[in-house]
């Protein structure tokens, strides 16, 4: 097992009090996995992903663990967590574009970042050279400045220097969102190619765009308003998802292979709650239209097979 | 998506939120309090003493007292009368050179920004052209020409030569804007150019304006400050430059009339200084990410 | 690269010759008549020689012959470095009467513009992570911002100068010496250099602090830093990037601030009747001598392009983006 989250509870401080951005997220990562997470805007898995290596500052850890290869992350204590970050956790970040520092050569930056973190530079770089090429990219790239490259090359340098250690856990935070489709395969694909490669262990993949995330990822977890609706193999969620947030999601998306004309696309009416004082019971009972009496206490997680949980009233195994 | 928790939007609408933060800003609300509060003494003020502030009304060099609250001046003129006369002067530069530094800039800087292309160019070297050229000199020969000079025209004369600092910044806003979503929406329903400048890009960028304003008006009290105390100040007024020019001229420093010249310089120093924090907070207010929690 | 200055030499060049236009342009558009101006300050009451004086003044404008040829022999004496003869200090060139001034003023605004940057600078990083230093260094940085120049001179010369007795509130040398190059005078010079130049550089500082300060803040929280960050990079490394961009729009604000404070030490050298091209220039006001008044802006003007260009210089050396970027990169 390479990372397991149970009851992880992050809250935003406003200034009318705390938003519940992450509300008793639990769920397992097995060593060798690609998760996709996905849901609307606002569901928590940025979130859950920033959770993972580093709260912004208007975060605040509230309860519950992640445990990381048998040691548990210390997701509330900034300086502790610095150990963790890089070597046992990574992160592609959303804005690969501006990520690296407009003024340094991107052999210097490594070479800074390398330092900083008690590696040396020189004993790694024949190692990120390689990686480099695997990518496409020649060793010249250290010695250009960021503005030289473009904005795919300089979203494979990001993608090298992230999983440079050999992270256990990697967070590709909407990685594919800012590039244009053929770029958004290549990326997919490396993604995976640095899984089987064994340059990092497991990976989970935020996105809004399930199609995508569908052709790489093993399992995906789907959340809605802070918390996990369901999780599952990739083929189940697509195929045969459970709970009825799940079944809307896929609902809206439209069918590869298939016309727009012959199946409408449907969107979801209503928006998700807010989540400064949550409803209690199930946070998705405005907007189903299975809900009953019952929605109104919290739903319980149900096991339909040992790799496929939904939290829902109405799912039976 | 981005942090994604916006609950804010939800609960108030956005103009009311930014009203309610604005007044809980300790920042805005003491830099405003200093700025009305002297805009008031300047309006209402010079009704309450004599309408002539060059008048000699009293004995020569006195220090502040109850019946001259400032002092006289070495002739015998009551302080205080020039000082909220002075005050008034400052505001009316102040809003004028501002307004028309802000009604040029923008204008500018939209066209270029919205515009693009050969437009773009001509009115950006315009605008650097501008910025490069030293105001406080170039001002000062024009001024030295006008041989009749009054609050308005010096007002105007500022406008004209403090516009480019707007004009940059509202261009590169604007630039970043012509292209969003709902820019390109508004074009092609078929809404013509100064509609969707003034429809779709200003309320997006109201914020980023009432704080240019704010910059502009301390600047235009800054430069007649500065005209005025080379003896270029209005002809037919007294303003709070000319009360430090006349002060220094009859060597108040070394007859020790320091009630003189304290109170002018004290007066611009609280207004600009004031508009400063004031923008600092409205910097606060509308960028939630500065607020402190 | 070659872009870039080119462009840049392009500006300065309008600039100038805009600026040299308007110097044209000023006295033969302004209602009412130079000429008589100037014959009415020397009050001459025989007709015969005033008529002479006209015809004098008339000339040195060139006034005789059609506009675009006023114009263009104005060029051509421009470039032969003639700015006509200074009225107040006849029969001395505007030139040279620039001359004697320009040291002066220069003496008080390269040491300050000079070192507030550098002090500002570091005071402004050091704000940007010390939330005690911030809470204090932001309001004292915006009241001396927001300080007219000529004000903050008055009380440093009320207090250093009258209050205190210090320092020397007048000249830029005491007027008993003659000017040698003897340790007396240079010390001399220095005792009476000391308060207008604080004066400068103290208004200076505030926004280099405010602007530094901001700057820092902005780059630490842009994507770089934060990229970092969540690499577990510590926060000297994050730092010590964020100061050295935070820099760079320093830089060119040097060259964008210059006008202002260009102004601010005419002002400054009036109060402290400081030789230099200030007090010059209020001669030149009260005695209307508009040949010495455009004279010296035009030094002015020429003084700010080149500083403009300096500072365009170093910018080139240390962003790598301008080096290269506007070449456009391969992609």
């Amino acid at each position: 097992m390479a990372l397991r989250v149970e009851d992880l509870r992050v809250h935003y401080r406003t200034m009318r009090g705390d938003v519940r951005a992450l509300d008793g997220v639990s769920f397992e990562l097995e060593d060798g996995e690609i998760m996709g997470l996905a849901g609307e805007s606002g569901c928590g898995k940025t979130t859950l992903g920033k959770s993972l290596i580093r709260l912004d500052e208007r975060m605040r850890h509230v309860g519950g663990t992640a445990v990381l290869d048998a040691l548990e992350l210390p997701i509330g204590d900034d300086r502790a967590m610095n150990r963790r970050r890089y070597t046992d956790v990574s992160i592609i970040p959303q804005y690969s574009m501006s990520a690296l520092n407009p003024t340094r050569k991107i052999g210097k930056l490594t070479a800074d970042l390398l330092r900083a973190k008690g590696r040396s530079y020189r004993q790694l770089r024949p190692e990120l050279v390689r990686r480099l090429e695997l990518v496409g990219l020649s060793e010249k790239v250290l010695d250009n400045y960021p503005i030289e490259l473009s904005g795919g090359m300089k979203q494979r340098v990001v993608m090298v220097l992230s999983t440079l250690l050999d992270p256990s856990l990697l967070i590709a935070d909407e990685v594919t969102s800012a590039l244009d489709v053929s770029n958004q395969k290549a990326v997919a694909e490396t993604l995976v190619r640095f899984r089987d490669l064994g340059f990092v262990k497991s990976m989970i993949v935020v996105t809004h765009d399930l199609s995508l995330v569908y052709q790489i990822a093993d399992t995906i977890m789907i959340m809605y308003a802070g918390q996990v609706v369901e999780k599952a193999p990739a083929e189940t969620i697509v195929g045969s998802p459970r709970h009825p947030y799940t079944q809307a999601l896929i609902g809206a998306l439209p069918e590869v292979g298939l016309e727009y004309g012959d199946k409408r696309l449907k969107s979801i009416p209503g928006r998700p709650p807010q989540l400064l004082n949550p409803p209690s019971g199930c946070r998705f009972r405005e907007r189903c239209p299975l809900a009953d009496r019952r929605c109104a206490e919290d739903p319980p997680v149900v096991r339909i097979a040992d790799d496929h949980v939904a939290s829902c009233w109405k799912v039976t195994n | 998506m981005t942090a994604g928790i916006t609950p804010d939007a939800e609960v108030i609408g956005e103009r009311g939120e930014h009203l309610y933060f604005a007044l809980r800003n300790p920042k805005v609300v003491i830099g405003l309090t200093v700025v009305t509060a002297l805009l008031l003494l300047g309006v209402f003020g010079p009704f309450f003493v004599s309408a002539d502030p060059n008048e000699y009304i009293g004995p020569k060099s006195t220090a502040p007292s109850g019946e001259y609250w400032l002092g006289t001046t070495y002739f015998g003129q009551d302080v205080f009368a020039q000082f909220v006369h002075g005050l008034r002067s400052s505001y009316v530069v102040g809003g004028l050179g501002g307004g028309i530094a802000f009604v040029i800039g923008l204008s500018v800087g939209f066209t270029a920004g919205y515009r693009g292309g050969i437009v773009d160019e001509l009115l950006n070297m315009l605008t650097n052209v501008v910025l490069v050229l030293p105001a406080l000199a170039v001002l000062i020969v024009i001024s030295s020409y006008l041989e009749v000079r009054g609050v308005i025209a010096q007002g105007i004369i500022i406008g004209l030569f403090s516009w480019p600092w707007v004009a940059r910044a509202v261009r590169a806003q604007s630039l970043t804007l012509r292209n969003r979503d709902y820019v390109d929406l508004a074009r092609l329903t078929g809404k013509r150019a100064p509609q969707i400048i003034l429809k779709e890009i200003m309320p997006n960028m109201a914020s980023y304006l009432l704080m240019t304003v704010i910059l502009l008006f301390g600047g235009a009290i800054l430069f007649a400050a500065m005209l005025d105390f080379i003896g270029l100040g209005p002809t037919d007024a007294v303003s709070l430059g000319t009360m430090m020019q006349q002060s220094m001229a009859w060597s108040s420093l070394h007859l020790g009339l320091w009630w003189w010249f304290v109170p002018p310089g004290m007066a611009i120093t609280a207004i600009v200084g004031s508009l400063y924090i004031t923008n600092v907070g409205l910097d606060e207010v509308f960028n939630p990410k500065l607020r402190e929690m | 690269m070659g872009r870039y200055f080119r462009r840049k030499l392009l500006l300065y060049g309008i600039t100038f010759f805009i600026a040299v236009t308007i110097n044209f342009a000023i006295p033969r558009l302004m209602p009412g008549d130079p000429v008589s101006r100037m014959l009415s300050r020397h009050s001459v009451a025989n007709p015969e020689s005033s008529q002479a004086l006209r015809t004098y003044f008339e000339n040195l404008f060139g006034f005789d012959v059609p506009l675009w040829q006023q114009y263009l022999n104005y060029w051509t004496a421009l470039l032969q470095g003639d700015l006509g003869v200074s009225i107040y200090a006849f029969p001395a060139s505007v030139s040279s009467v620039v001359m004697d001034a320009l040291p002066y003023t220069l003496a008080l605004l390269l040491p300050s513009i000079i070192l507030s940057w550098f002090v500002g600078n570091g005071l402004g990083a050091m704000a940007a992570r010390n939330k005690w230093l911030d809470n204090t260094l932001l309001p004292i940085g915006y009241l001396f911002t927001a300080v007219p120049y000529m004000w903050l001179a008055i009380l440093l010369a009320w207090l250093g100068g009258i209050i205190l007795g210090w320092f020397p509130v007048a000249a830029g040398y005491s007027l008993a010496l003659t000017p040698t190059l003897s340790w007396t005078f240079v010390l001399n010079l220095i005792h009476h250099w000391f308060l207008p130049f604080l004066s400068l550089f103290v208004v200076a500082l505030g926004g280099w602090a405010i602007g530094m300060r901001n700057l820092v803040i902005y780059e630490l929280e842009s994507d770089y830093s934060n990229y970092l960050r969540s690499l577990g990079a510590p926060q000297r490394l994050v730092r010590r990037y964020a100061f050295r961009n935070a820099m760079l729009p320093q830089i060119s604000g040097l060259a964008l601030q210059l006008g202002v404070v260009v102004g601010g030490a005419l002002v400054t050298e009036v109060v402290f009747a400081y030789p230099g091209l200030g007090s010059l220039m209020l001669n030149a006001i009260n005695s209307q001598d508009f040949f010495l008044l455009q004279g010296i802006l035009l030094f002015i003007v020429i003084g700010v392009l080149v500083f403009n260009f300096l500072a365009d210089v170093v910018y080139v050396l240390v962003d790598p983006r301008t080096r290269l970027g506007l070449e456009g990169g391969q992609s």
